[in-house]
C-alpha cells in the first residue's frame, strides 16, 4: 500500500510538469486522480519536513529532487518488468511440475530442440533490455552533473565526520558529527541527526564536490537521489537540487572503519533568504569561537587558488 | 608408489594405501574431491556461525552482541572471504569438479595428480591465516579490501597481512586447480567424446577454470601491491605517495566480477544434469546452454566497473559498463528457459535433488532480475552499497550457488559414498532452507530501497522491522544446517547400499556406469563413446 502511494505521488508530481517524463500519458493521468488525495495529505504535513527512512518501508524514499524523481520513475518501470518476469518464470515452474509430473505424464517426450523457441527467448529479452536501456541512458547523463550550478558545496569526508565548505559564500566551513544517543533531543533521530546540518537553498542547482582526507567514504542521501564516493586524492563532482524546504537524511555508505555507521548526513534545505541569513550568522559565530579559527584559516589558504582557477 | 607395484597383478583397481598416505599424500581425484567437500562443509559451518552472529547483532537496533565497529568489520570481512574462497569454491570446483570431471569424461584420474594434492593442501593454511585475521580483529576492510582502509595507516595490525596472504594461497590453489582441470578436460576425454558431447557440468567447470586462470593473477597482482604498500613503503594505492585508490578497485573487480561467475557456473552445470535426470529427458538446447555459459564467461570479463558506478568514473564509461552488464541477462535468460523447456513434456519426479534444482531456478531468477535493476547506473546511484545489493548477491550466491551445492550433494552422495540419503529428511532440509533464506533475504530488498547501508553494526530505528524479520529467517536457515548435518549422519551410518545407477534411465552420463562408490581406480580400460 505504501509503495502504491509513493508510486502515485511520484507520478502525480510528474504530471504537474516539474520534469518531463519519457512516458507521460494515460498512466500518469489516472495516477494523478488517484494520487491527488495522497499529495494533499503530504502537503498538509507542513512546509518543512524531515525525510528519513520510515518503519516497514518497502520501496524507495519519496523524491525531493528532480534526480530522485527520475530514478523512481525508471525504477518503477523496471520493477514492473522484473516482477512480471519473475511471476512468469514462477508460473512456468509450477505448471511444468504439475502438468508433467511422473504420475500424469509417465512417458517423457524426447524433444530437445526448437529453433523458433530458442530464437524467441533470445530476442525478446534483448527487446526488453532496450526498453529499459533508453530511459536509463537518459537518466545517467541527466544525473551526472549540472551545467549551470548556482553554488558549490565541497564535501570533505573524515574518519568519522563530514565537513562542508561553501567557497561561494565566503569560504564558510562547518563540521558535522552525529548526535550521541545520550544527547538526543526529542524529535531527533538516532544515527541520523547531526550537530551541524549542511544547509542549502531550496530550488538552486548545487554543485557537490566530494573528497576525503583519509579513507574512502560515500556521500549518500536517498531522498535527494545523490551518491558519490569521497576518495582521498581526488575530487568527484555531482549535483543536487532540493525541491522543497526540509531536512533530508543520509548516511556514509562505504565501509570506512570503526564508526562507519556513525557519520550520518543531514541536508537542510531552506529558502534563499533564510540561507543568506544562515551564512551570515554562521560566519559570525565561527569568528566568535576560537576553536573554529584553524578551520577558517585553512579555508582562507584555499581561497587564492580558487581565484586563479576562475 | 614403487612399494605397491607387485600388487597390481592381482588387485589393480581397489588397492587403497594406508590412512596417512591415502589422505595426506593423496593423488586420487576422488579422495581429493572428498577432502575438498569435507573442508567446504567445515568452512561453511564457520562462515555460517559468523552469519548468525551478524544477524543476532542486527536483530534489534542498538544491540551490543558485537562490541565494536572494528570487530563488526572484521566479522563482515571474514564471512565474505570464508564463504567465497573456502566454502563455495572448494565445494563446487575442488569437490564436485575433482570427483566428477574424470568420472564423467571417462578418464582414470586428473592430468596432474600431485598438483591436485598441493592445490588442496594450500587451502587449510590459507584458512588458518583468515581465521588469524579474524581473531586478531585486524582485517576490517570488507572482503573488497579497498585501500586506503586496508593500508597500514588504518589497519596497522598483522591480521590484515594474514588475510591478504591467505588470499594469495587460496589464489595459487585455485590457479593450480584450474590448470589441472583445463589439461584434463582437453586431453583426457574418452575416445569419441568430442567437445560437443561433453556433459554440461564439464563445460561449466571448463569455463570456470578459464575464468580462474585469467582473473586470479590480476587479484594476485593487486594484493601483492597492497602488501608492498603496507610493508615495503611503496605507494601504489596511497594518494599521499601519488598512488590511486581507484586503481585498486579496477584491479579487484577485474578479478571480482568473473569470480561471481566462477561461483555460479558449476552450479549451472549440476542443475542441468539434475533437471534432465528427474525429467527423464535430454537437456533442451544443449548447444545453446554451452555457448550461453561461454558467453557469460566472456562478457563477465568486460563488465567489472559496474561495481564502481559511484567511484567517480566518467559518465560515458558508466554508459558502456551499464550496457555491457545488461547484455549478461540474455545468456542467463537462455539458461533459465532451457531448464524449463527440459522439464516441459518430461516425466518429473520431485526427489530431493530436483527440489533443490527447481528452487535454484526460482531464486536465481529473482537474483538475476534484481541484477538488471542494479545494472542501471542511474538506479544504482541510490542502491549501491545498500542492503539491496546484499539481497541481490545472496539470492544468486547464498541461495543460487549454495542450492547448487546441495543439489549436487543429494544427486551424487549415493554415488560418492555408496549410501543413499534419507529422502524425508532431505526434503525437510530443502523446505526449511528455502523458507529460511527467502525470509532472510527478501526483506533486505526493502531495507536497501529504503536506504540502509551495508556493513553497519547498528542502524536507525526505522530499519528495525525488516531487520527483525530478516534475523528470524536467518535463524531458520541456521537450524536447517543442523538438519543437513543430521542427513549426513544418517547417510554415512546407513547400512543400505545403492545400485550403480540408482536414478534410473534419466541419468545418462558416464559416472552412472561405475559402481557406487566407484572403485579406487576407475576406467582401467577407457570407455568408447559413440
Amino acid at each position: 500500500m505504501q509503495h502504491l502511494r509513493r508510486l502515485c505521488a511520484a507520478m502525480t508530481r510528474t504530471s504537474r510538469g516539474a520534469v518531463a517524463s519519457p512516458w507521460r500519458g494515460t498512466a500518469s493521468r489516472w495516477a494523478s486522480l488517484l494520487g491527488g488525495f495522497v499529495l494533499t495529505a503530504l502537503a498538509t504535513g507542513g512546509v518543512a519536513q524531515a525525510q528519513a527512512p520510515r518503519p516497514w518501508e518497502m520501496g524507495m524514499q519519496p523524491a525531493f529532487s528532480p534526480v530522485k524523481q527520475r530514478i523512481i520513475e525508471l525504477h518503477d518501470l523496471v520493477l514492473v518488468i522484473i516482477t512480471l518476469i519473475t511471476l512468469f518464470v514462477g508460473a512456468l515452474l509450477v505448471w511444468v511440475v504439475v502438468r508433467y509430473n511422473a504420475q500424469r505424464n509417465p512417458t517423457p517426450s524426447r524433444v530437445s530442440h526448437n529453433t523458433v523457441l530458442e530464437i524467441a527467448w533470445t530476442v525478446i529479452p534483448v527487446l526488453i533490455l532496450v526498453i529499459i536501456a533508453i530511459p536509463s541512458f537518459r537518466l545517467i547523463y541527466y544525473q551526472d552533473r549540472t551545467p549551470n550550478p548556482d553554488m558549490t558545496v565541497k564535501v570533505t569526508a573524515h574518519q568519522w565526520y563530514w565537513e562542508y565548505s561553501y567557497p561561494d559564500n565566503g569560504n564558510l566551513d562547518i563540521e558535522s558529527r552525529y548526535v550521541h544517543d545520550e544527547d538526543l533531543k526529542p524529535g531527533q533521530l538516532r544515527l541520523l541527526s547531526v550537530d551541524n546540518q549542511m544547509v542549502v537553498p531550496v530550488g538552486k542547482n548545487i554543485r557537490i564536490l566530494t573528497t576525503s582526507t583519509d579513507v574512502i567514504h560515500s556521500f549518500f542521501i536517498p531522498a535527494l537521489g545523490v551518491q558519490r564516493y569521497a576518495i582521498p586524492g581526488r575530487t568527484i563532482e555531482t549535483w543536487l537540487r532540493a525541491d522543497k524546504p526540509g531536512v533530508y537524511y543520509g548516511q556514509c555508505n562505504q565501509i570506512c572503519g570503526q564508526d562507519h555507521s556513525r557519520m550520518p548526513i543531514a541536508v537542510k534545505a531552506v529558502t534563499p533568504q533564510e540561507f543568506a541569513a544562515w551564512v551570515e550568522q554562521t560566519k559570525k559565530s565561527a569568528e566568535a569561537t576560537p576553536a573554529a579559527a584553524p578551520r577558517l584559516q585553512t579555508a582562507a589558504v584555499e581561497a587564492p587558488s580558487k581565484e586563479i582557477r576562475e | 608408489m614403487s612399494a605397491t607395484t607387485h600388487d597390481h597383478a592381482h588387485d589393480h583397481h581397489d588397492h587403497k594405501p594406508g590412512f596417512i598416505a591415502r589422505w595426506l599424500f593423496s593423488t586420487n581425484h576422488k579422495d581429493i574431491g572428498t577432502l575438498y567437500l569435507i573442508f567446504a562443509v567445515c568452512a561453511g559451518v564457520i562462515g555460517g556461525i559468523l552469519s548468525m552472529i551478524m544477524r543476532a547483532q542486527l536483530n534489534v537496533p542498538h544491540n551490543t552482541i558485537v562490541t565494536s565497529g572494528q570487530e563488526w568489520n572484521t566479522i563482515v570481512t571474514a564471512h565474505g572471504l570464508i564463504m567465497i574462497f573456502f566454502t563455495v569454491m572448494p565445494a563446487l570446483i575442488g569437490g564436485f569438479g575433482n570427483w566428477f570431471i574424470p568420472l564423467m569424461i571417462g578418464a582414470p584420474d586428473m592430468a596432474f595428480p600431485r598438483l591436485n594434492n598441493i592445490s588442496f593442501w594450500l587451502l587449510p593454511p590459507a584458512f588458518i591465516l583468515i581465521m588469524t585475521g579474524l581473531f586478531l580483529g585486524e582485517s576490517g576492510s570488507g572482503w573488497t579490501l579497498y585501500p586506503p582502509l586496508s593500508l597500514s595507516q588504518y589497519e596497522p595490525g598483522i591480521g590484515m597481512d594474514c588475510t591478504l596472504f591467505a588470499l594469495h594461497l587460496a589464489g595459487i590453489s585455485s590457479l593450480l586447480g584450474a590448470m589441472n582441470f583445463i589439461t584434463t578436460i582437453f586431453n583426457m576425454r574418452a575416445p569419441g567424446m568430442t567437445m560437443h558431447k561433453l556433459p554440461l557440468f564439464i563445460w561449466a567447470e571448463l569455463v570456470t577454470a578459464f575464468l580462474l586462470l585469467l582473473s586470479v593473477p590480476v587479484l594476485a597482482g593487486a594484493i601483492t601491491m597492497l602488501i608492498c604498500d603496507r610493508n615495503f613503503g611503496t605507494a601504489f594505492f596511497d594518494p599521499a605517495g601519488g598512488g590511486d585508490p581507484v586503481l585498486f578497485q579496477h584491479l579487484f573487480w577485474f578479478f571480482g566480477h568473473p569470480e561471481v561467475y566462477i561461483m555460479i557456473l558449476p552450479a549451472f552445470g549440476i542443475v542441468s544434469h539434475v533437471v534432465s535426470t528427474f525429467s527423464r529427458k535430454p537437456v533442451f538446447g544443449y548447444l545453446g546452454m554451452v555457448y550461453a555459459m561461454v558467453g557469460i564467461g566472456a562478457v563477465g570479463f568486460v563488465v567489472w566497473a559496474h561495481h564502481m558506478f559511484v567511484s567517480g568514473i566518467d559518465v560515458d564509461t558508466r554508459a558502456y559498463f551499464m550496457a555491457a552488464t545488461m547484455v549478461i541477462a540474455v545468456p542467463t535468460g537462455i539458461k533459465i528457459f532451457s531448464w524449463i523447456a527440459t522439464m516441459w513434456g518430461g516425466s518429473i519426479e520431485l526427489k530431493t535433488p530436483m527440489l533443490w534444482a527447481i528452487g535454484f531456478i526460482f531464486v536465481f531468477t529473482i537474483g538475476g532480475v534484481t541484477g538488471v535493476v542494479l545494472s542501471n547506473a542511474g538506479i544504482d546511484q541510490i542502491v549501491h552499497n545498500t542492503y539491496y545489493v546484499i539481497a541481490h548477491f545472496h539470492y544468486v550466491l547464498s541461495l543460487g550457488a549454495v542450492f547448487g551445492i546441495f543439489c549436487g550433494f543429494y544427486y551424487w552422495i549415493g554415488k560418492m559414498s555408496g549410501h543413499q540419503y534419507p529422502e524425508f529428511w532431505g526434503k525437510v532440509h530443502f523446505w526449511m532452507t528455502f523458507a529460511g533464506v527467502n525470509l532472510t533475504f527478501f526483506p533486505q530488498h526493502f531495507l536497501g530501497l529504503s536506504g540502509m547501508p551495508r556493513r553497519y553494526p547498528d542502524y536507525p530505528n526505522a530499519f528495525a522491522g525488516w531487520n527483525f524479520v530478516s534475523s528470524i529467517g536467518a535463524y531458520i536457515s541456521g537450524a536447517s544446517v543442523l538438519v543437513f548435518l543430521y542427513v549426513c549422519y544418517r547417510t554415512f551410518t546407513s547400512k543400505e547400499h545403492v545400485a550403480d545407477n540408482y536414478w534410473g534411465e534419466g541419468a545418462t552420463t558416464l559416472e552412472w556406469t561405475q559402481t557406487s562408490p566407484p572403485a579406487f581406480h576407475t576406467y582401467p580400460e577407457l570407455p568408447l563413446i559413440r
